[in-house]
C-alpha cells in the first residue's frame, strides 16, 4: 500500500492530459467530419457510395500500425505534402502533438461516420419530407428534426469515437512518438512503464484509464438516457 | 381557384402519365395500391421529382418544365399529411405544431396554443408523438398543416391506419375540421366510401394514369371503364354484345335484356351492382336470370350471397327486410335485372 501512495505522489501526471487533450480534439474533428462524411454518402450514388464507404472505413479495419505508416509517408517532413507544409505554415506533424490528433482521428473517426450513417439511414424519408412541406429551411432541418431523431446512434457513435481516440497506441506512437510531456499519452506511458518491468506505475495508470472509461460511458447514458427515454423506438 | 397537373416520370415498373384540371376545392383521387395515387400527390407537394410536368395551383406556377421552374416544397405552401403522420419523434406535440411556423417564439406559442383548442389536444401538448393514439397523432399532424396556414391540403390515404371504429368518428371530425377551410384539398384513398363522402370531384387512377374523372356522383353512376367500375363498387361486370338499340345479350349469364329505353350507342361490358338485383320466386318473366347458389357470407348488417349462372359467379348484397323475406320464402328462382340500372362500360 506504501508503495502505491509512493508512486502516486511522484506520479507524472502529464500522460492524463495529453490523452484527455487528444480525445476531446480529435473527437470533436471526428463528429463533424464524420456527420458530414456521413449525409453526404448516403445522398451519394451506389457506386460512389460504395467506394467511399471502403475508404472511410479502412482506417478502422487496417491495423493501426499499418495506417500509422501511411500517416508517415504523407507528414513525414521527407516528403512532398510534409515538406510543403513545414515550408508553407511552419506546421510540424511528425514527433508533435498534433501528430497525436492526427493519429487518433484517423483511427476513430470511421467509428463516428459509420455510426452517423447507421442512425441517418434509419430515418423515415417522410419526416424530412415533412419538414420540407412546412416550409422548414434544409439547415433547419438537419440541426432539429434529423440529428435529434438520430440522437442515440449520433451519441453512441461519439462514446466510442471518444473511447478509441483516448485509447489510441500503434499509430499514435508512428507519427507521434513518445516525447515525456509532449506527446506521451497513457497508453505509450502503460506500454513503456511495462517494458522497464515497473508494474506499480503501471498499474496506477490502469486503474485511471479503467475509472475513466466507466465515468465516460455512464455520463453519456444519462444524457442520452434522458432525453430519449420517451421516444418511442421500435 | 384551380388546379392544373401534368406530371410524367418513368419508375421501373409503370409510367406515370397524369394530366388532370379541376376548379373544385374538394378533389378525390382513387385508385389501388400502386397505382400511382401517392406519386402525384408528392409530385404536387414537391417532394418526388419527376421527369416532366407542369403544376400550377391557384393561379402558381409550381412546376413548368418548359421553362425549367421547379419551385421548392418550402416555396408551395402545401401542407401533406402523410400515411403514417410524419410526426417528429423527438419533438412534443405542441413542438410540433410550432414546427413550420416563423416569428417571434411568443407568437408561435399563441398560434400553437389556438391549435391544440381547436383540435382537443388540450393536455396533451408535452406529449411525445410515441405517447399518443393514431387518431391523437393524426390531429396533431392536422394541427401542424393549419398552423402552417398552407393554401393548399393533400392527404394521403389519412384513415388506412386506423381501426374500423376509430375511423368513421375521425372521418367525421376530420371532414368537419376541414369544413372551415377554404382552400382546395386533395384526398387520395382506394378506399370509395370515404372518396364519396368527401369529394366533389374525383379523379379515377390506373396503372399511372387518370382514366376516368368529373363530378363524384356521376363518376360512381356513369364510370365508363371496367376498372373504374370496380373500384366504385360494381362487383358484376361482364362482356356484352349490343344486338340493337333495345336489347343486349349477356353470353355470360345466358340471357338477353330488353330496354324500354335506346341504348348507348357503344359499349361492351355491363356492370350491375349487388345490391341491385330483384328476386323473383314467380314465373320467369323476362330479364331473370336462373342460378345455382355457390356460397354465402352473413354480416352484421348484409348477407351476400355468390351465385353460379352458367358458371359465372354472380355476386348479390341483400339487407334487412329482404333478408327476413327470403328466410322466410327460402331462396328465388331467379334474379331479375332492372335495365335502368345497368352501367354500362366499354
Amino acid at each position: 500500500m506504501e508503495a502505491w501512495i509512493e508512486v502516486i505522489k511522484n506520479l507524472d501526471w502529464s500522460p492524463l492530459f495529453i490523452s484527455l487533450k487528444t480525445g476531446v480534439a480529435a473527437t470533436v474533428i471526428s463528429f463533424f467530419l464524420g456527420v458530414y462524411a456521413a449525409r453526404r454518402v448516403i445522398k451519394a450514388t451506389p457506386k460512389v457510395k460504395a467506394v467511399a464507404d471502403g475508404l472511410l472505413t479502412l482506417p478502422m479495419v487496417l491495423p493501426p500500425t499499418v495506417a500509422g505508416f501511411f500517416l508517415l509517408l504523407i507528414f513525414s517532413k521527407r516528403r512532398p505534402f510534409g515538406e510543403f507544409l513545414y515550408a508553407n505554415f511552419d506546421i510540424k506533424i511528425v514527433q508533435t502533438w498534433l501528430g497525436c490528433i492526427i493519429a487518433a482521428t484517423v483511427i476513430a473517426f470511421p467509428l463516428m461516420y459509420r455510426n452517423a450513417r447507421g442512425a441517418f439511414e434509419q430515418i423515415d424519408d417522410d419526416l424530412v419530407c415533412a419538414a420540407r412541406t412546412l416550409g422548414m429551411s434544409e439547415p433547419r432541418i438537419f440541426w432539429t428534426v434529423v440529428m435529434p431523431t438520430a440522437g442515440p446512434g449520433i451519441a453512441s457513435g461519439t462514446i466510442l469515437t471518444f473511447a478509441r481516440a483516448l485509447g489510441e497506441y500503434g499509430a499514435t506512437s508512428m507519427l507521434a512518438g513518445n516525447i515525456p510531456g509532449k506527446t506521451g499519452t497513457i497508453s505509450q506511458k502503460i506500454a513503456m512503464v511495462i517494458q522497464d518491468g515497473d508494474y506499480l506505475t503501471a498499474g496506477v495508470w490502469v486503474f485511471i484509464v479503467v475509472v475513466m472509461a466507466f465515468v465516460i460511458i455512464f455520463i453519456m447514458n444519462i444524457i442520452t438516457g434522458n432525453k430519449m427515454k420517451t421516444v418511442k423506438r421500435w | 381557384m384551380g388546379i392544373k397537373v401534368q406530371v410524367k416520370k418513368k419508375f421501373s415498373g409503370f409510367d406515370l402519365d397524369v394530366d388532370f384540371v379541376s376548379s373544385s376545392s374538394r378533389i378525390g383521387i382513387l385508385g389501388r395500391s400502386g397505382c400511382g395515387k401517392t406519386v402525384t400527390l408528392k409530385s404536387i407537394a414537391g417532394i418526388q421529382d419527376i421527369d416532366r410536368g407542369y403544376i400550377k395551383v391557384n393561379g402558381n406556377v409550381f412546376v413548368d418544365s418548359k421553362k425549367r421552374i421547379i419551385l421548392k416544397p418550402q416555396q408551395r405552401k402545401v401542407g401533406y399529411l402523410f400515411q403514417n403522420y410524419a410526426l417528429f419523434p423527438t419533438m412534443s406535440a405542441a413542438k410540433n405544431i410550432m414546427a413550420g411556423l416563423s416569428g417571434q417564439a411568443e407568437e408561435k406559442r399563441n398560434r400553437a396554443a389556438e391549435m391544440i383548442e381547436r383540435f382537443h389536444l388540450k393536455g396533451l401538448e408535452d406529449h411525445l408523438p410515441g405517447q399518443l393514439s393514431g387518431g391523437q397523432q393524426q390531429r396533431v399532424a392536422l394541427a401542424r398543416i393549419m398552423a402552417y396556414e398552407p393554401e393548399m391540403i393533400l392527404l394521403d390515404e389519412p384513415f388506412t391506419a386506423l381501426d374500423g371504429f376509430l375511423k368513421d368518428r375521425l372521418q367525421h371530425e376530420m371532414l368537419e375540421m376541414l369544413d372551415e377551410y377554404e382552400g382546395i384539398v386533395i384526398l387520395v384513398s382506394h378506399n370509395r366510401d370515404e372518396i364519396y363522402r368527401f369529394s366533389e370531384d374525383l379523379l379515377i387512377m390506373e396503372t399511372g394514369k387518370i382514366v376516368c374523372s368529373g363530378e363524384t356522383k356521376e363518376v360512381f353512376r356513369n364510370p365508363g371503364g371496367r376498372e373504374a367500375a370496380s373500384l366504385t363498387g360494381c362487383k358484376n361486370i361482364v362482356p356484352v354484345k349490343r344486338l340493337h338499340d333495345r336489347l343486349v345479350d349477356i353470353p355470360d349469364w345466358g340471357i338477353k335484356i330488353r330496354s324500354t329505353k335506346v341504348l348507348p350507342a357503344e359499349f361492351s361490358y355491363i356492370g350491375y351492382h349487388a345490391h341491385d338485383f330483384i328476386p323473383v320466386w314467380g314465373e320467369n318473366n323476362g330479364n331473370s336470370i336462373p342460378f345455382n347458389l355457390k356460397s354465402t357470407a352473413e354480416l352484421p348488417f348484409e348477407q351476400q350471397y355468390f351465385l353460379n349462372a352458367q358458371g359465372m359467379e354472380i355476386c348479390w348484397f341483400v339487407q334487412r327486410e329482404l333478408i327476413k323475406e327470403i328466410e322466410s320464402r327460402g331462396l328465388p328462382r331467379f334474379l331479375k335485372i332492372d335495365p335502368e340500372k345497368i352501367v354500362y362500360l366499354n
